[in-house]
């Protein structure tokens, strides 16, 4: 099983992108549950979102408590919240940001999702939206499939900017 | 065809399928989002249904009781303190013999306020009649709906149906889902003693000591005529759609020395704990109860049993311990777990089964042997 935690900021789609996620592993002909941290939300708050994924049903719905991946859509809640707590050796990381950044015993990607949203326009209510292109770079460190990535995208959104910003984030990964 | 939904929206399609002439709801979290869902439906035109927003849950019952006497499919949802509020009418659909279907996500009674997963608002009906049961994962939500219209309406039952999904674990949680084209599964509803509005007639007149206990009677004899149509609807399910669901969930119970009995999301989560202990050379299996109401004849002889309630009885104990206790002579540890949310882990439960005390019950965090 493949235990993922999203870090990100009430209002920024970290529990869409966990949902998005869930969609593309079924596509890719696996099982997935998604879920956020039941609590009290609210608007602009740390929050987390938790996604496994396996090749056989999920029987687990206790909260994840050692990931193997983490995913950090907003760089700033790394300030008040250790989002390396429980993280697996050799883990995981990606994280949004433009500039690359280093973690002993993880291997840690970036892209700078914030910059591809605004570039396509995919910004509502003033917020750029994360939680579409994000699937771009996790297919390109392989926790999902490119194609399965977009048919998710597509079921949810008719608006082919997330498509195109997810494409985007698949390429700009660095290696 | 395959979706990712949660456990409410699953909810929220199943009764979108069976097509309720009424549905009448008040919102409460966690379930609010099943009655939004279906109101989105009805506005939608997607369902042939008379929507009643009430100012309460006791109006909500009410209302489907009213709806239902004229013979109609009725569905309400609720949760918690809302289900309480219902109390008196909870008592009064299953009396008057209305085949009412009622999602119930299960979540504590304040105070101290809480919004989390937890049994006892469901157990403190588990007398009024209503048949209940408790799913375990998204796809059974849905599948348990579409049986629960099917089982309620059957002639030889006519009692409302309860089914309970774990708030926020199972209410929010998103899972695959594989939705089924219905065709006849579930049969028009036919309720013999349907008033008309057009040829009004008054029930429900005094009843005298002489003939009270009979109504009585007549609905435990429903309800023990209930297990054979949950049979036939749960056969005739796997038929059609390939899914098994029985009164239990046996997991590796044949050769097993010790049982762990739970109900929802603990008694799914329980199976992985199985599979630690026996890689450790415990021979422990899972039974996962889905029908509380009407109580099955649970296979537990000669094992020792790890009852774990998500639930309390002040002053007696954990209500499923109980009711297994009433019916089996064999050893048994009680595990009260998951109260108001509390997280328990697949290990939590190894732990359980490690380290049980038979004869004794233990609280989960309050590290007390009692």
């Amino acid at each position: 099983m493949f235990e993922i935690r999203i870090h990100s900021r009430g209002g920024q789609g970290g529990v869409t992108a966990a949902r998005l996620l869930a969609m593309a592993a079924l596509h890719d002909g696996k099982y997935a549950t998604a879920c956020p941290f039941y609590g009290a939300e609210r608007r602009g708050a740390p929050i987390v979102s938790f996604v496994r994924i396996d090749d056989k049903p999920i029987k687990v719905y206790s909260q994840i408590r050692q990931p193997d991946m983490v995913v950090v859509l907003d760089t700033s809640v790394m300030d008040t919240v250790d989002v390396l707590h429980g993280l697996k050796k050799g883990g995981r990381i990606f994280i949004n940001s433009a500039g690359k950044r280093e973690f002993s015993d993880f291997e840690c990607r970036n892209v700078d999702l914030t910059g591809i949203a605004l570039r396509e326009n995919l910004v509502v209510s003033g917020s750029p939206i994360l939680n579409t292109p994000v699937l771009g770079a996790l297919a390109r460190m392989g926790i999902i499939t490119a194609e399965s990535g977009k048919l998710a995208i597509r079921e949810m959104f008719s608006d082919e900017r997330n498509v195109k910003a997810a494409d985007a984030a698949y390429k700009e990964m660095s290696a | 065809m395959k979706k990712i939904a949660t456990g409410n929206k699953a909810v929220a399609e199943a009764v979108r399928q069976a097509a309720p002439g009424v549905v009448a709801a008040y919102p409460i979290t966690p379930q609010t989002e099943i009655v939004e869902q279906i109101a989105e439906f009805v506005t939608g035109g997607l369902m042939p249904t008379r929507y009643i927003a009430v100012e309460s849950e006791h109006s909500a019952m009410a209302a489907c009781i009213g709806a239902s006497i004229t013979g109609m499919r009725t569905f309400t949802a609720t949760s918690s303190h809302g289900l309480l509020y219902m109390h008196e009418m909870t008592n009064w659909a299953a009396g008057a013999r209305l085949p009412i279907v009622m999602a119930n996500v299960n979540r504590s009674l304040g105070p101290g306020w809480n919004i989390w997963a937890e049994h006892t608002d469901a157990l403190q009906e588990r007398d009024t009649g209503w048949l209940q049961v408790y799913v375990s994962t998204v796809q059974e939500a849905y599948d348990t709906i579409l049986m629960a219209f099917r089982i309620a309406e059957h002639n030889d039952v006519l009692l409302p149906v309860m089914v309970n999904l774990d708030g926020f674990l199972l209410s929010h949680i998103m899972q695959p889902v594989d939705t089924v084209e219905l065709g006849d599964f579930i049969p028009a509803i036919y309720l013999p003693y349907a008033i008309d509005p057009k040829h009004p007639a008054g029930y429900g007149t005094l009843t005298g000591p002489d003939q009270q206990f009979k109504f009585r009677w007549d609905i435990e004899r429903s309800m023990r005529d209930s297990v054979k149509v949950i049979e036939e609807t749960g056969k005739d399910f796997s038929k059609r759609f390939g899914r098994n669901y029985g009164f239990t969930e046996d997991y590796l119970c044949d050769d097993a020395d010790v049982i762990v009995v739970a109900m929802g999301t603990l008694g799914k989560e329980a199976e992985v704990a199985i599979d630690l202990l026996r890689k450790e050379g415990i021979k422990a299996g899972s039974m996962r109860l889905r029908w509380l109401r009407p109580f099955p004849k649970l296979n537990l002889k000669g094992k020792q049993v790890v009852v774990i309630d998500r639930d309390y009885s002040f002053g007696r104990g954990g209500i499923l311990a109980t009711e297994i206790m009433a019916q089996t002579k064999e050893d048994l540890y009680s595990v009260i777990a998951g109260i108001g949310g509390q997280e328990v882990t697949y290990d939590d439960i190894a732990g359980f089964v490690r380290t049980r005390h038979m004869g004794k019950e233990f609280w989960f965090g309050v590290n007390a042997h009692v």
